[in-house]
């Protein structure tokens, strides 16, 4: 443990953004016993708070680690923070992505492609059938998804602002009606 | 090998636009929408990859350790401008909700009383989840022709998304298989270019 915290929180973060294996989900629980039963940086409560505030704010759910930051050290924490959660892993992606399309053409880039391309879709799908599962909404959460994705069958350009500004309208008014 | 990993077909794409890009959609990435609004703005509207090329990153960027949506960024980046693309796509994806997310922390206990605040994000993340069905089923397109690959479409979504099992042990023993059938699989037509 290092008494410059920012030094402790690219000890912490950095090794967890190459254990980060299918999202940012995987680095919860670690992050979590690090920040608040090793180093003590913030309790477990605010723990919480800080996953709510990531989640309801734009960006990835995995920039609680530049809160945690920010809470730590403030601005030089939130950028260190944030820098030693998406630097290794991108680094990693990028180097992956390079040699990956020097190969393309190649009947294994091929395969590979190909054979990754169905799972791909099956994570994309479980993805959004996991949100609705939490969403707290019931049945109203799956009508909502399932129009919007009627409406972007229908007309695909359809900009994401317009689809996810009438999704909060829509939620506030019925909301606002149901109680 | 001039610029040897930046595709030869690739149009030119400036810095700046890129960047522009990825800020604006960073700025309104709510809920988990992402990858559905990057394939409308690279592949549908602004023409910088094909399909196979996004889908194919994108089944790198979920095998991959990290976010998907920096991995994605990155492998778009990379596609268009090589090593300055990564990295001004990686920064425009995150220097917008960079300052938000620490001015809703600020604010966070005020932010939760406002009436409705909850339930439009509520809003919003439903919404999001329809973009991400759309565009599943458009990486669908080609698999239903085979048969393993719908079987692994299928046993992906139900061992994650129904039975909720750990996603790496999923991954190790279905991609293999999955790429094996591809691998056998007799050629229809030519390499995509």
């Amino acid at each position: 443990m290092s008494d410059n915290p920012l030094i402790g929180l690219i000890i912490v973060i950095a090794p967890l953004s190459l254990v980060a294996l299918g999202g940012a989900s995987a680095i919860y629980a670690p992050l979590q016993h690090q920040a608040v039963d090793v180093y003590h940086w913030i309790s477990g409560r605010e723990y919480l708070e800080l996953f709510a505030i990531a989640r309801v704010t734009p960006g990835p759910g995995s920039m609680l680690t530049t809160i945690l930051g920010w809470r730590v050290a403030g601005l030089a924490g939130a950028l260190v923070a944030t820098l030693a959660l998406y630097i290794p892993s991108s680094a990693l992606c990028f180097v992956v992505a390079r040699v990956w399309n020097r190969y393309r053409g190649s009947r294994w880039h091929a395969a590979i492609e190909n054979g990754l391309r169905p799972i791909g879709a099956g994570l994309m799908i479980a993805g959004g059938v996991m949100i609705l599962r939490v969403e707290e909404s019931g049945p109203l959460a799956w009508v909502m998804a399932f129009a919007a994705c009627a409406l972007l069958i229908w007309r695909p350009l359809l900009h994401p602002m317009l689809l996810i500004g009438g999704g909060a309208v829509v939620f506030v008014a019925l909301r606002a009606l149901i109680g | 090998m001039q610029k040897d990993a930046v595709q030869k077909d690739a149009p030119s794409v400036s810095l700046l636009a890129l960047y522009k890009l990825f800020f604006g959609v960073g700025l309104f990435s709510f809920g988990g929408g992402l990858t559905a609004w990057f394939h409308r703005e690279v592949v549908l509207v602004r023409g910088w990859m094909t399909n196979d090329e996004f889908f194919s990153g994108y089944s790198l960027a979920q095998l991959l350790p990290g976010v998907n949506s920096t991995n994605m960024a990155v492998y778009i980046g990379q596609h268009v401008r090589g090593a300055a693309g990564s990295a001004v796509a990686l920064a425009g994806l995150l220097s917008g909700p960079f300052f938000i997310v620490i001015a809703a922390a600020v604010v966070y206990n005020r932010l939760v009383e406002l009436p409705g605040f909850t339930a439009a994000m509520s809003g919003i993340a439903t919404v999001a989840v329809g973009m991400i069905f759309r565009i599943g089923m458009a990486s669908m397109k080609g698999t239903v022709r085979h048969w393993p690959s719908m079987l692994a479409l299928i046993a992906t979504f139900v061992t994650v998304g129904l039975l909720q099992w750990p996603l790496l042990p999923v991954l190790l023993t279905l991609a293999p298989l999955s790429i094996a059938a591809a691998y056998l699989r007799p050629p229809e037509k030519a390499p995509h270019e």
